[in-house]
């Protein structure tokens, strides 16, 4: 255990070397440039930061802003959740519904889910439902593909052995192929989360909305305080670190039978 | 006589891939006895894998018959298999995948019952301390244990196993061996005598372990011997009655 734990605070400090080294190089070229409409000073971005419950440009605070980002995400999320991995599951064990739906799904999964937009906008107008929609196109497909993936890898054997205890083939579901692709689902939804993540903040940006980080950004564009835009990026840079690690304790708190590291 | 508790009647199989027929079984028949280890032999590939599948109800059966004591029909036996890799489930330690088949709709039984029979289990097999503790922490001669425990947990008159010994050291290999013939005593002064159906490749195994050994041909694969082997235990393989018959079950199987 102790070789370990030094070992990951060395890795620690290496990654901080590195974000140091940028900040260094950021506020050297914004001194030189010194323009704050190109490159604000560090300052003035730590400024905003230091003040997250305090009115940005008249509006909601920086706090309020990422909440609602939030809970968009997490609902588009987990609408995305609830419909990949059933489907996901289905597809991964029936060959027929994979062979119908195969070439559907591959067309569907390279378009950008930002392109859903102005369709987005026709059916559900502009606002929550459709910034939801956006997000869920984007988590669909890696929460999708992994959960397929995921049944694929399920050792035949581990079923073998369900089924010579003669199991229904909903307790060979429940039993073997869902823990046994687990894994790799977790690692869909890792993904799925980062993307969804980028999604909100690109959906927030476009006309019509009224709240948000992206909204934030765009709105401290127009006004030309690109302090803000920093700031803004700070915290979506933070919380999608944070998603992240989150997600990573979870692999290991969870998976640990996998027995790496 | 007593009753067997398999009886198979002229078994064939035949797989169809790529519009390409391949018979693997044509026409065995035999019985094996509760309480009695049964080694089955033959050249790889000649389908003894098949036979247990088949047997385990994993296999679909083209012509013929398998009945069990229990279930007087062709339907799957009563039989529990144990895969020549342990196929232990990862995520569930010791005690869990012990106790799976008891957990399932067809084989289950009431939580103290299946408490108390992975206890006895885990001390048959000498892994009460492990309970706890997951495959990827075990040995393999301690996983192969387990799996053969999550075969006699939900008591079966037919216990298969497929090679259940190739990938271990020969020193936990012959361990293993007389656990086999240790738990097959203990399983029969229970009250629940199991048949031990065992594929093996090595001659030695077979007459050291087996009651009787039988020899299949090569593909399609039929009876080719059959061997009582009458040696009292325990064996010793450098005895020269232990040292003729492996000699003979070598020269039935063909190379």
């Amino acid at each position: 255990m102790e070789p370990k734990k030094k070992h990951s605070i060395s890795n620690i400090a290496k990654g901080l070397v590195v974000i140091v080294l940028f900040l260094i190089i950021w506020e050297v070229a914004a001194i030189i440039i010194n323009n704050n409409y190109i490159l604000p000073r560090l300052g003035d971005i730590l400024l905003v930061l230091a003040h997250p419950f305090a009115s940005v440009l008249g509006g909601s605070s920086l706090a309020q802003n990422a909440l609602v980002s939030l809970r968009e995400v997490l609902t588009g999320f987990l609408c995305a959740v609830a419909v990949a991995v059933p489907l996901g599951l289905l597809i991964g064990t029936s060959k027929e519904v994979d062979s119908y739906l195969n070439y559907f799904t591959q067309m569907i999964r390279p378009v950008p889910p930002i392109a859903w937009m102005p369709f987005a906008i026709a059916w559900f107008g502009l606002g929550f439902t459709s910034i939801i929609f956006i997000i869920f196109m984007g988590a669909f497909f890696p929460i999708l593909i992994n959960t397929i993936d995921g049944v694929h890898g399920v050792r035949s054997q581990w079923t073998d052995v369900a089924r010579m205890f003669r199991s229904t083939s909903f307790e060979r579901v429940r039993t073997v192929i869902v823990p046994g692709a687990l894994p790799v689902i977790w690692t869909g939804l890792r993904v799925a989360f980062a993307v969804a993540w980028m999604c909100v903040v690109a959906a927030e940006m476009l006309p019509g909305t009224s709240a948000g980080l992206g909204f934030m950004i765009m709105y401290a564009y127009n006004l030309g305080q690109l302090q803000v835009i920093g700031a803004g990026m700070v915290i979506i840079g933070i919380i999608g670190l944070g998603a992240d690690m989150l997600f990573r304790a979870g692999q290991t708190k969870f998976f640990h039978w996998q027995g790496r590291g | 006589m007593m009753e067997p508790v398999l009886s198979v009647r002229d078994l064939k199989k035949t797989f169809v891939a790529d519009e390409q027929e391949c018979r693997v079984l044509q026409g065995i028949s035999f019985e094996a006895f509760p309480g009695e280890i049964l080694c089955i032999m033959g050249t790889s590939g000649c389908g003894k894998s098949t036979l247990l599948r088949m047997i385990a109800g994993l296999e679909t059966i083209d012509s013929g018959s398998i009945s069990t004591l229990e279930s007087q029909g062709t339907g799957p036996a009563r039989a529990a298999m144990v895969f020549q890799d342990d196929a232990l489930f990862p995520w569930l330690n010791v005690h869990d995948n012990i106790s799976y088949g008891l957990r399932l709709g067809a084989e289950k039984v009431p939580e103290d019952v299946a408490t108390k029979r992975v206890a006895d289990l885990l001390d048959l097999i000498g892994l009460t301390s492990f309970s706890a503790y997951y495959p990827y922490q075990l040995s393999g001669g301690m996983k192969q244990r387990a799996a053969v425990a999550r075969a006699l947990a939900v008591h079966p008159g037919i216990i298969l196993m497929d090679e259940p010994f190739s990938a271990l050291d020969p020193f936990t290999r012959r361990e293993l061996q007389d656990e086999i013939i240790r738990i097959r005593d203990a399983a029969s002064a229970e009250g629940h005598p199991v048949a031990i159906l065992l594929v093996t490749h090595n001659p030695e195994e077979a007459v050291y372990l087996a009651d009787r050994i039988i020899v299949l041909s090569d593909r399609p694969a039929s009876i080719h011997g059959l061997i009582d082997v009458r040696l009292p235990r325990p064996r010793s393989i450098a005895d020269k009655d232990f040292l003729a018959i492996r000699e003979e079950v070598t020269g039935l199987v063909k190379r």
